[in-house]
Protein backbone atom coordinates (compact mmCIF):
# COMPACT_ATOMS: atom_id res chain seq x y z
CA UNK A 1 0.00 0.00 0.00
CA UNK A 2 1.38 3.29 -1.10
CA UNK A 3 -0.17 5.69 1.67
CA UNK A 4 -0.23 9.64 0.89
CA UNK A 5 -1.27 12.52 3.30
CA UNK A 6 -3.77 15.31 1.25
CA UNK A 7 -4.03 18.42 3.58
CA UNK A 8 -6.83 21.13 2.68
CA UNK A 9 -6.30 24.45 4.70
CA UNK A 10 -8.54 27.79 3.79
CA UNK A 11 -11.82 29.59 4.30
CA UNK A 12 -14.61 27.66 4.92
CA UNK A 13 -17.09 27.06 2.23
CA UNK A 14 -19.65 24.47 1.10
CA UNK A 15 -18.11 21.36 -1.00
CA UNK A 16 -14.63 21.25 -0.20
CA UNK A 17 -14.69 17.93 0.41
CA UNK A 18 -17.19 16.53 -2.39
CA UNK A 19 -14.96 18.51 -4.70
CA UNK A 20 -11.84 16.90 -3.49
CA UNK A 21 -13.35 13.32 -3.27
CA UNK A 22 -14.86 13.52 -6.60
CA UNK A 23 -11.50 14.18 -8.15
CA UNK A 24 -9.84 12.04 -5.98
CA UNK A 25 -12.02 8.93 -7.21
CA UNK A 26 -11.97 9.68 -10.93
CA UNK A 27 -8.04 8.93 -9.69
CA UNK A 28 -8.87 6.14 -7.97
CA UNK A 29 -7.17 7.11 -5.27
CA UNK A 30 -8.70 5.00 -1.98
CA UNK A 31 -9.63 7.33 0.82
CA UNK A 32 -8.60 5.72 3.92
CA UNK A 33 -9.39 8.26 6.78
CA UNK A 34 -10.38 11.67 7.16
CA UNK A 35 -9.60 14.05 10.08
CA UNK A 36 -11.18 17.87 10.15
CA UNK A 37 -11.04 20.67 12.35
CA UNK A 38 -12.23 24.56 11.74
CA UNK A 39 -9.00 26.40 13.22
CA UNK A 40 -9.56 30.25 13.86
CA UNK A 41 -11.80 30.00 11.24
CA UNK A 42 -9.86 28.00 8.83
CA UNK A 43 -11.21 25.09 7.76
CA UNK A 44 -8.13 22.24 8.54
CA UNK A 45 -8.78 18.96 6.49
CA UNK A 46 -6.26 15.93 6.54
CA UNK A 47 -6.96 12.74 4.38
CA UNK A 48 -5.11 9.61 4.69
CA UNK A 49 -5.11 8.20 0.98
CA UNK A 50 -4.10 4.76 -0.94
CA UNK A 51 -2.78 5.71 -3.80
CA UNK A 52 -1.32 2.18 -5.20
CA UNK A 53 -4.26 1.99 -7.54
CA UNK A 54 -3.82 4.94 -9.55
CA UNK A 55 -1.95 5.54 -12.74
CA UNK A 56 -0.64 8.89 -11.56
CA UNK A 57 2.27 9.29 -9.63
CA UNK A 58 2.56 11.67 -6.62
CA UNK A 59 4.03 14.70 -8.07
CA UNK A 60 1.39 14.45 -11.06
CA UNK A 61 -1.18 14.23 -8.34
CA UNK A 62 0.06 16.84 -6.21
CA UNK A 63 0.24 19.65 -8.95
CA UNK A 64 -3.66 18.55 -10.15
CA UNK A 65 -4.64 18.79 -6.64
CA UNK A 66 -2.51 22.37 -6.10
CA UNK A 67 -4.69 23.15 -9.22
CA UNK A 68 -8.07 22.11 -7.80
CA UNK A 69 -7.14 23.90 -4.70
CA UNK A 70 -7.08 27.38 -6.42
CA UNK A 71 -9.99 26.90 -8.06
CA UNK A 72 -12.11 26.48 -4.97
CA UNK A 73 -9.71 29.13 -3.30
CA UNK A 74 -8.18 26.58 -0.35
CA UNK A 75 -4.63 25.09 -0.58
CA UNK A 76 -3.96 21.41 -1.07
CA UNK A 77 -1.14 19.31 -0.79
CA UNK A 78 -0.16 15.97 -1.53
CA UNK A 79 2.91 14.48 0.03
CA UNK A 80 4.43 11.26 0.80
CA UNK A 81 3.33 9.70 4.25
CA UNK A 82 7.21 9.26 4.69
CA UNK A 83 8.30 12.42 5.22
CA UNK A 84 5.71 12.74 8.37
CA UNK A 85 6.35 9.15 9.63
CA UNK A 86 10.24 10.10 9.37
CA UNK A 87 9.86 13.32 11.22
CA UNK A 88 7.67 12.32 13.74
CA UNK A 89 8.08 8.33 14.52
CA UNK A 90 11.22 6.90 15.57
CA UNK B 1 -1.11 6.46 12.29
CA UNK B 2 0.27 9.66 11.89
CA UNK B 3 -2.12 12.69 13.15
CA UNK B 4 -3.72 16.57 11.77
CA UNK B 5 -1.45 18.14 14.35
CA UNK B 6 1.75 16.12 13.28
CA UNK B 7 0.86 16.89 9.49
CA UNK B 8 0.31 20.95 10.37
CA UNK B 9 3.25 20.58 12.33
CA UNK B 10 5.35 19.48 9.74
CA UNK B 11 4.04 21.53 7.11
CA UNK B 12 4.01 24.77 8.99
CA UNK B 13 7.71 23.97 9.30
CA UNK B 14 7.94 24.43 5.78
CA UNK B 15 5.59 27.18 4.94
CA UNK B 16 6.47 29.51 7.74
CA UNK B 17 9.51 28.52 9.10
CA UNK B 18 11.21 28.08 5.76
CA UNK B 19 12.49 24.80 6.68
CA UNK B 20 14.15 23.16 3.80
CA UNK B 21 16.89 20.78 2.05
CA UNK B 22 19.83 23.37 1.38
CA UNK B 23 21.10 20.79 -0.94
CA UNK B 24 21.92 17.22 -2.62
CA UNK B 25 25.16 17.52 -3.68
CA UNK B 26 26.11 14.63 -5.62
CA UNK B 27 30.31 13.92 -4.99
CA UNK B 28 31.76 12.76 -8.33
CA UNK B 29 35.82 11.43 -8.72
CA UNK B 30 37.55 12.40 -11.69
CA UNK B 31 40.72 10.11 -10.78
CA UNK B 32 39.63 7.92 -13.33
CA UNK B 33 40.12 10.80 -16.05
CA UNK B 34 43.61 11.80 -15.01
CA UNK B 35 45.60 12.04 -18.84
CA UNK B 36 48.50 13.72 -20.03
CA UNK B 37 46.83 15.43 -22.93
CA UNK B 38 45.01 18.53 -21.91
CA UNK B 39 42.21 18.48 -24.22
CA UNK B 40 41.68 14.68 -23.66
CA UNK B 41 41.51 15.88 -19.89
CA UNK B 42 38.95 18.42 -20.48
CA UNK B 43 36.70 16.10 -22.92
CA UNK B 44 37.33 13.27 -20.23
CA UNK B 45 35.86 15.75 -17.17
CA UNK B 46 32.93 17.01 -18.94
CA UNK B 47 31.70 13.15 -20.34
CA UNK B 48 32.03 11.97 -16.57
CA UNK B 49 29.93 14.74 -14.85
CA UNK B 50 27.42 15.12 -17.76
CA UNK B 51 26.87 11.30 -17.58
CA UNK B 52 26.70 11.12 -13.43
CA UNK B 53 24.58 13.45 -12.96
CA UNK B 54 22.27 13.87 -15.91
CA UNK B 55 19.12 13.06 -14.00
CA UNK B 56 20.12 14.89 -10.37
CA UNK B 57 18.23 18.02 -10.81
CA UNK B 58 15.56 16.19 -12.28
CA UNK B 59 15.35 13.52 -9.73
CA UNK B 60 15.76 16.41 -7.32
CA UNK B 61 12.57 18.29 -8.16
CA UNK B 62 10.78 14.99 -8.11
CA UNK B 63 11.81 14.25 -4.80
CA UNK B 64 10.74 17.61 -3.63
CA UNK B 65 7.12 17.23 -5.60
CA UNK B 66 6.52 14.52 -4.08
CA UNK B 67 7.24 14.80 -0.17
CA UNK B 68 6.37 18.24 -0.71
CA UNK B 69 9.95 19.91 0.85
CA UNK B 70 11.51 22.21 -1.02
CA UNK B 71 14.93 20.96 -2.05
CA UNK B 72 16.92 24.46 -2.84
CA UNK B 73 20.08 23.15 -4.58
CA UNK B 74 21.11 20.71 -6.56
CA UNK B 75 25.15 20.80 -6.79
CA UNK B 76 28.08 18.58 -7.48
CA UNK B 77 31.72 18.44 -5.86
CA UNK B 78 34.66 17.04 -7.96
CA UNK B 79 37.89 15.53 -6.65
CA UNK B 80 40.59 18.38 -6.45
CA UNK B 81 41.39 19.49 -9.78
CA UNK B 82 45.00 20.39 -8.58
CA UNK B 83 45.46 16.21 -8.69
CA UNK B 84 43.46 15.62 -11.71
CA UNK B 85 44.98 18.55 -13.58
CA UNK B 86 48.54 17.98 -12.50
CA UNK B 87 49.79 15.92 -15.58
CA UNK B 88 48.30 17.81 -18.28
CA UNK B 89 48.93 21.80 -16.91
CA UNK B 90 52.02 23.89 -17.05
CA UNK B 91 50.27 26.97 -16.78
CA UNK B 92 47.70 28.36 -15.10
CA UNK B 93 45.97 29.40 -18.33
CA UNK B 94 45.90 25.44 -18.67
CA UNK B 95 43.69 24.82 -15.24
CA UNK B 96 41.72 27.83 -16.53
CA UNK B 97 40.48 25.74 -19.31
CA UNK B 98 39.71 22.61 -16.90
CA UNK B 99 37.49 25.73 -14.81
CA UNK B 100 35.40 26.70 -18.19
CA UNK B 101 34.86 22.78 -18.71
CA UNK B 102 33.52 22.36 -15.28
CA UNK B 103 31.32 25.67 -15.49
CA UNK B 104 29.89 23.99 -19.23
CA UNK B 105 29.24 20.72 -17.17
CA UNK B 106 27.56 22.36 -14.44
CA UNK B 107 25.27 24.64 -17.15
CA UNK B 108 24.49 21.46 -19.11
CA UNK B 109 23.44 19.07 -16.20
CA UNK B 110 21.49 22.18 -14.22
CA UNK B 111 23.30 22.81 -11.29
CA UNK B 112 23.68 25.85 -9.70
CA UNK B 113 27.40 25.49 -8.26
CA UNK B 114 30.03 23.10 -8.78
CA UNK B 115 32.99 22.73 -6.39
CA UNK B 116 36.50 21.38 -6.33
CA UNK B 117 38.33 23.72 -7.94
CA UNK B 118 40.67 22.78 -5.10
CA UNK B 119 44.37 21.98 -3.74
CA UNK B 120 45.13 20.54 -0.76
CA UNK B 121 48.39 22.22 0.67
CA UNK B 122 48.40 21.82 4.23
CA UNK B 123 51.60 20.38 4.59
CA UNK B 124 53.60 21.46 1.51
CA UNK B 125 52.90 22.35 -2.02
CA UNK B 126 53.44 20.65 -5.32
CA UNK B 127 54.57 22.71 -8.72
CA UNK B 128 51.05 21.59 -9.66
CA UNK B 129 48.80 22.92 -7.01
CA UNK B 130 50.70 26.50 -6.75
CA UNK B 131 49.65 26.64 -10.64
CA UNK B 132 46.04 25.98 -9.93
CA UNK B 133 45.95 28.56 -6.64
CA UNK B 134 47.57 30.93 -9.02
CA UNK B 135 45.04 30.21 -11.46
CA UNK B 136 42.15 30.99 -8.94
CA UNK B 137 41.46 34.64 -9.57
CA UNK B 138 41.22 34.43 -13.59
CA UNK B 139 39.25 30.85 -13.21
CA UNK B 140 36.71 32.24 -11.36
CA UNK B 141 35.89 35.32 -12.65
CA UNK B 142 35.63 33.36 -16.09
CA UNK B 143 33.28 31.20 -14.65
CA UNK B 144 30.07 32.09 -12.86
CA UNK B 145 29.31 28.59 -10.84
CA UNK B 146 32.72 27.06 -10.44
CA UNK B 147 33.79 27.09 -6.66
CA UNK B 148 37.05 27.34 -5.15
CA UNK B 149 38.98 26.17 -2.11
CA UNK B 150 42.43 25.61 -0.57
CA UNK B 151 43.63 23.63 2.43
CA UNK B 152 46.30 25.14 3.91
CA UNK B 153 46.61 23.54 7.20
CA UNK B 154 45.18 20.53 9.23
CA UNK B 155 45.87 19.87 12.87
CA UNK B 156 47.58 16.31 12.00
CA UNK B 157 50.37 18.75 9.42
CA UNK B 158 50.56 22.24 11.17
CA UNK B 159 50.01 25.10 8.76
CA UNK B 160 51.22 25.53 5.85
CA UNK B 161 52.43 29.84 5.97
CA UNK B 162 54.00 29.59 2.29
CA UNK B 163 49.99 28.80 1.34
CA UNK B 164 48.46 30.93 3.80
CA UNK B 165 50.40 33.66 2.13
CA UNK B 166 50.31 32.85 -1.43
CA UNK B 167 46.52 32.91 -0.69
CA UNK B 168 46.29 36.58 0.94
CA UNK B 169 47.62 37.21 -2.28
CA UNK B 170 45.42 35.08 -4.33
CA UNK B 171 42.28 36.36 -2.30
CA UNK B 172 42.83 40.18 -3.05
CA UNK B 173 43.28 39.12 -6.70
CA UNK B 174 40.65 37.35 -6.97
CA UNK B 175 38.65 40.46 -5.41
CA UNK B 176 40.44 42.89 -8.29
CA UNK B 177 39.83 40.53 -11.12
CA UNK B 178 35.95 40.61 -9.73
CA UNK B 179 36.19 44.42 -9.01
CA UNK B 180 33.48 45.55 -11.71
CA UNK B 181 30.99 42.82 -9.20
CA UNK B 182 31.56 44.14 -6.11
CA UNK B 183 34.40 41.70 -5.89
CA UNK B 184 31.82 38.45 -5.96
CA UNK B 185 35.06 36.49 -7.22
CA UNK B 186 35.93 35.80 -3.49
CA UNK B 187 32.47 34.83 -2.49
CA UNK B 188 33.43 31.19 -4.06
CA UNK B 189 36.60 31.11 -2.69
CA UNK B 190 37.45 29.25 0.57
CA UNK B 191 40.32 28.59 2.51
CA UNK B 192 40.04 25.89 5.22
CA UNK B 193 42.13 24.36 7.90
CA UNK B 194 40.64 20.47 8.05
CA UNK B 195 38.93 20.45 5.21
CA UNK B 196 36.40 17.71 4.92
CA UNK B 197 36.30 15.36 2.31
CA UNK B 198 32.45 15.49 2.20
CA UNK B 199 30.84 18.18 2.40
CA UNK B 200 27.72 19.26 0.51
CA UNK B 201 28.14 23.12 0.99
CA UNK B 202 29.31 25.31 -1.09
CA UNK B 203 31.71 26.87 -1.63
CA UNK B 204 33.79 24.58 0.30
CA UNK B 205 32.31 21.58 -1.15
CA UNK B 206 35.01 18.96 -3.05
CA UNK B 207 34.93 15.30 -3.55
CA UNK B 208 38.09 14.03 -1.37
CA UNK B 209 40.37 10.97 -2.71
CA UNK B 210 39.29 8.48 0.55
CA UNK B 211 35.54 8.67 -0.87
CA UNK B 212 33.84 6.70 -3.56
CA UNK B 213 33.71 6.96 -6.86
CA UNK B 214 29.99 8.67 -6.77
CA UNK B 215 28.23 9.91 -3.72
CA UNK B 216 25.32 11.47 -2.45
CA UNK B 217 25.35 13.92 0.28
CA UNK B 218 22.57 16.16 1.77
CA UNK B 219 22.66 19.24 3.53
CA UNK B 220 19.98 20.28 5.51
CA UNK B 221 18.95 23.41 7.16
CA UNK B 222 16.17 25.16 9.14
CA UNK B 223 17.37 28.01 11.76
CA UNK B 224 13.57 29.19 11.39
CA UNK B 225 12.10 25.61 12.56
CA UNK B 226 14.81 26.08 15.62
CA UNK B 227 14.10 29.79 16.44
CA UNK B 228 10.17 29.15 16.34
CA UNK B 229 10.45 26.31 18.90
CA UNK B 230 12.40 28.30 21.06
CA UNK B 231 9.98 30.98 21.11
CA UNK B 232 7.74 27.99 23.22
CA UNK B 233 10.11 27.78 26.15
CA UNK B 234 11.69 31.78 26.66
CA UNK B 235 12.27 32.63 30.26
CA UNK B 236 13.13 28.54 30.61
CA UNK B 237 15.98 26.79 32.29
CA UNK B 238 19.16 25.49 29.71
CA UNK B 239 18.10 22.26 30.07
CA UNK B 240 14.91 22.96 28.71
CA UNK B 241 16.34 25.33 26.10
CA UNK B 242 19.00 22.31 25.19
CA UNK B 243 16.12 19.76 24.80
CA UNK B 244 13.99 21.71 22.63
CA UNK B 245 17.19 22.55 19.92
CA UNK B 246 18.04 18.52 19.85
CA UNK B 247 14.47 17.60 19.28
CA UNK B 248 13.86 20.05 16.51
CA UNK B 249 17.52 18.98 15.19
CA UNK B 250 16.21 15.52 15.07
CA UNK B 251 13.40 16.56 13.36
CA UNK B 252 14.97 18.78 10.72
CA UNK B 253 17.48 16.17 9.91
CA UNK B 254 15.28 13.12 9.52
CA UNK B 255 13.89 15.37 6.69
CA UNK B 256 17.33 15.25 5.29
CA UNK B 257 18.18 11.81 6.07
CA UNK B 258 14.53 10.79 3.97
CA UNK B 259 15.57 12.91 1.08
CA UNK B 260 19.13 11.52 1.42
CA UNK B 261 18.27 8.11 1.21
CA UNK B 262 14.98 8.61 -1.83
CA UNK B 263 18.00 10.65 -4.04
CA UNK B 264 20.58 8.04 -3.60
CA UNK B 265 18.07 5.16 -4.27
CA UNK B 266 16.58 6.93 -7.68
CA UNK B 267 19.74 7.93 -8.63
CA UNK B 268 21.50 4.16 -7.96
CA UNK B 269 24.06 6.37 -6.28
CA UNK B 270 25.09 5.22 -2.85
CA UNK B 271 24.25 7.68 -0.05
CA UNK B 272 27.31 9.46 1.60
CA UNK B 273 26.12 11.42 4.82
CA UNK B 274 24.18 13.73 6.06
CA UNK B 275 25.16 17.67 7.00
CA UNK B 276 23.37 18.56 9.32
CA UNK B 277 23.57 22.01 9.56
CA UNK B 278 22.05 25.08 10.19
CA UNK B 279 22.73 27.53 7.10
CA UNK B 280 21.05 31.11 7.25
CA UNK B 281 19.35 32.92 4.14
CA UNK B 282 18.78 36.48 3.98
CA UNK B 283 15.43 35.66 4.00
CA UNK B 284 13.16 36.91 7.19
CA UNK B 285 12.98 34.08 10.39
CA UNK B 286 16.23 32.46 8.63
CA UNK B 287 18.82 33.78 10.60
CA UNK B 288 21.07 32.03 12.79
CA UNK B 289 21.62 35.01 15.38
CA UNK B 290 17.78 35.54 15.14
CA UNK B 291 18.12 31.86 17.20
CA UNK B 292 21.06 33.45 19.41
CA UNK B 293 18.64 36.54 20.38
CA UNK B 294 15.59 33.82 21.07
CA UNK B 295 18.28 32.54 23.47
CA UNK B 296 19.01 35.10 25.29
CA UNK B 297 20.81 37.86 23.90
CA UNK B 298 19.46 41.52 22.77
CA UNK B 299 21.98 41.05 19.58
CA UNK B 300 24.41 38.87 18.27
CA UNK B 301 28.03 40.03 19.55
CA UNK B 302 26.86 40.91 23.13
CA UNK B 303 28.89 39.24 25.67
CA UNK B 304 27.27 35.16 25.94
CA UNK B 305 27.80 35.05 22.00
CA UNK B 306 30.20 32.39 22.29
CA UNK B 307 28.74 30.39 25.00
CA UNK B 308 24.91 30.73 23.35
CA UNK B 309 26.79 29.75 19.96
CA UNK B 310 28.37 26.41 21.50
CA UNK B 311 25.49 25.39 22.95
CA UNK B 312 23.54 25.81 19.96
CA UNK B 313 25.96 23.76 17.63
CA UNK B 314 26.27 21.22 20.38
CA UNK B 315 22.53 20.52 20.85
CA UNK B 316 22.11 20.65 16.97
CA UNK B 317 24.68 18.07 16.44
CA UNK B 318 23.46 15.61 19.51
CA UNK B 319 19.67 15.65 18.12
CA UNK B 320 21.02 15.15 14.18
CA UNK B 321 23.17 12.59 15.22
CA UNK B 322 20.36 10.04 16.15
CA UNK B 323 18.54 11.00 13.02
CA UNK B 324 20.98 10.11 10.62
CA UNK B 325 22.78 7.16 9.33
CA UNK B 326 25.85 9.00 9.01
CA UNK B 327 26.53 12.51 9.42
CA UNK B 328 29.54 14.36 7.90
CA UNK B 329 30.59 17.36 6.26
CA UNK B 330 30.53 20.50 8.62
CA UNK B 331 27.73 20.05 10.67
CA UNK B 332 26.76 22.62 13.18
CA UNK B 333 25.70 26.20 12.64
CA UNK B 334 27.07 28.39 10.00
CA UNK B 335 27.36 32.05 10.92
CA UNK B 336 27.75 33.89 7.47
CA UNK B 337 27.19 37.39 7.76
CA UNK B 338 25.71 38.72 4.48
CA UNK B 339 23.51 35.76 3.83
CA UNK B 340 21.77 35.95 7.82
CA UNK B 341 19.54 39.55 8.29
CA UNK B 342 20.42 39.16 12.23
CA UNK B 343 24.27 39.34 11.55
CA UNK B 344 23.51 42.18 9.11
CA UNK B 345 21.67 44.47 11.49
CA UNK B 346 24.36 43.41 14.67
CA UNK B 347 26.79 45.10 12.53
CA UNK B 348 25.73 47.78 11.54
CA UNK B 349 24.27 48.67 14.79
CA UNK B 350 27.68 47.80 16.06
CA UNK B 351 27.27 44.96 18.05
CA UNK B 352 29.75 42.43 16.30
CA UNK B 353 33.05 42.84 15.27
CA UNK B 354 35.97 40.63 13.23
CA UNK B 355 37.44 40.04 16.17
CA UNK B 356 34.13 38.42 17.66
CA UNK B 357 33.20 36.80 15.09
CA UNK B 358 36.49 35.20 14.94
CA UNK B 359 35.92 34.16 18.80
CA UNK B 360 32.38 32.94 17.84
CA UNK B 361 34.74 30.55 15.09
CA UNK B 362 36.01 29.02 17.99
CA UNK B 363 32.80 27.30 18.48
CA UNK B 364 30.66 27.31 15.49
CA UNK B 365 30.64 24.93 12.42
CA UNK B 366 33.15 26.58 9.72
CA UNK B 367 34.47 29.83 10.37
CA UNK B 368 34.95 33.49 8.86
CA UNK B 369 32.43 33.52 6.26
CA UNK B 370 30.67 36.13 3.64
CA UNK B 371 32.21 38.99 5.54
CA UNK B 372 33.03 41.81 3.71
CA UNK B 373 36.29 44.15 4.16
CA UNK B 374 37.82 47.20 2.90
CA UNK B 375 39.26 47.00 -0.68
CA UNK B 376 42.33 48.75 0.28
CA UNK B 377 43.11 45.90 3.18
CA UNK B 378 46.61 44.49 2.31
CA UNK B 379 47.20 40.93 1.08
CA UNK B 380 49.43 40.43 4.33
CA UNK B 381 46.70 41.41 6.33
CA UNK B 382 43.98 39.23 4.76
CA UNK B 383 47.00 35.97 5.32
CA UNK B 384 47.19 36.73 9.08
CA UNK B 385 43.24 36.70 8.92
CA UNK B 386 43.68 33.11 7.04
CA UNK B 387 46.66 32.45 9.25
CA UNK B 388 44.29 33.51 12.90
CA UNK B 389 41.22 31.20 11.58
CA UNK B 390 43.64 28.10 10.38
CA UNK B 391 45.08 28.30 13.64
CA UNK B 392 41.98 27.39 15.63
CA UNK B 393 40.58 25.15 13.74
CA UNK B 394 44.69 23.44 14.05
CA UNK B 395 44.45 23.62 17.69
CA UNK B 396 40.74 22.84 18.45
CA UNK B 397 40.50 19.89 15.99
CA UNK B 398 37.89 21.31 14.13
CA UNK B 399 37.23 22.51 10.51
CA UNK B 400 37.84 26.09 9.94
CA UNK B 401 37.23 28.48 6.75
CA UNK B 402 37.83 31.91 5.97
CA UNK B 403 35.81 33.68 3.38
CA UNK B 404 36.18 37.20 3.27
CA UNK B 405 35.46 39.78 0.49
CA UNK B 406 37.73 42.49 0.09
CA UNK B 407 35.57 45.17 -1.69
CA UNK B 408 37.33 46.94 -3.75
CA UNK B 409 36.68 50.88 -4.30
CA UNK B 410 34.72 50.32 -1.43
CA UNK B 411 35.29 50.98 2.54
CA UNK B 412 33.79 50.85 6.34
CA UNK B 413 30.21 52.11 6.50
CA UNK B 414 30.06 51.15 3.06
CA UNK B 415 27.29 48.37 1.91
CA UNK B 416 27.95 45.70 -0.64
CA UNK B 417 25.09 43.96 -2.39
CA UNK B 418 25.65 40.48 -3.78
CA UNK B 419 21.93 39.20 -4.37
CA UNK B 420 20.39 36.18 -4.59
CA UNK B 421 21.30 33.52 -1.23
CA UNK B 422 24.84 35.44 -0.92
CA UNK B 423 22.66 38.74 0.52
CA UNK B 424 24.46 41.79 1.72
CA UNK B 425 26.59 42.80 3.71
CA UNK B 426 28.09 46.02 5.27
CA UNK B 427 31.86 46.88 4.73
CA UNK B 428 33.41 46.27 8.41
CA UNK B 429 36.62 47.45 9.53
CA UNK B 430 40.05 45.27 9.86
CA UNK B 431 42.48 46.03 12.57
CA UNK B 432 45.14 48.01 10.59
CA UNK B 433 48.41 47.16 12.21
CA UNK B 434 50.56 44.83 10.45
CA UNK B 435 52.05 41.42 10.31
CA UNK B 436 54.09 41.48 7.15
CA UNK B 437 57.05 40.78 9.00
CA UNK B 438 54.90 37.08 10.44
CA UNK B 439 53.64 36.57 7.14
CA UNK B 440 56.88 36.85 5.52
CA UNK B 441 59.02 34.37 7.78
CA UNK B 442 57.74 31.56 5.15
CA UNK B 443 57.92 28.04 6.03
CA UNK B 444 55.04 26.07 8.19
CA UNK B 445 53.56 26.41 11.82
CA UNK B 446 54.30 22.74 12.91
CA UNK B 447 51.32 20.44 14.39
CA UNK B 448 50.10 21.04 17.66
CA UNK B 449 51.01 18.79 20.36
CA UNK B 450 47.90 16.21 21.35
CA UNK B 451 48.51 16.09 25.18
CA UNK B 452 48.58 18.67 27.99
CA UNK B 453 45.42 19.70 26.91
CA UNK B 454 45.04 23.53 28.46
Amino acid sequence: MKKTIITVVGNDTVGIIAKVCTYLAEQNVNILDITQTIVQGYFNMMMVTDTTACEKDNGALSRELSALGDEIGVVIRCQDEDIFNKMHRI
Amino acid sequence: MINIFEVNETNKMIEQENLDVRTITMGISLLDCIDSDLDRLNEKIYNKITTRAKDLVETGEKISMEFGIPIVNKRISITPIALIGGAACKTPEDFVTIAKTLDRAAKTVGVNFIGGYSALVSKGMTPAEELLIRSIPQALCETERVCSSVNVGSTKTGINMDAVKLMGEIVLETAKASADQDSLGCAKLVVFCNAPDDNPFMAGAFHGVTEADCIINVGVSGPGVVKTALEEVRGKDFETLCETIKKTAFKVTRVGQLVAQEASKRLNVPFGIVDLSLAPTPAIGDSVAEILQEIGLERTGAPGTTAALALLNDQVKKGGVMASTAVGGLSGAFIPVSEDQGMIDAVNEGALCLEKLEAMTCVCSVGLDMIAIPGDTKASTISGILADEAAIGMINQKTTAVRVIPVIGKGVGETVEFGGLLGYAPVMPVNSFSCDAFVERGGRIPAPIHSFKN
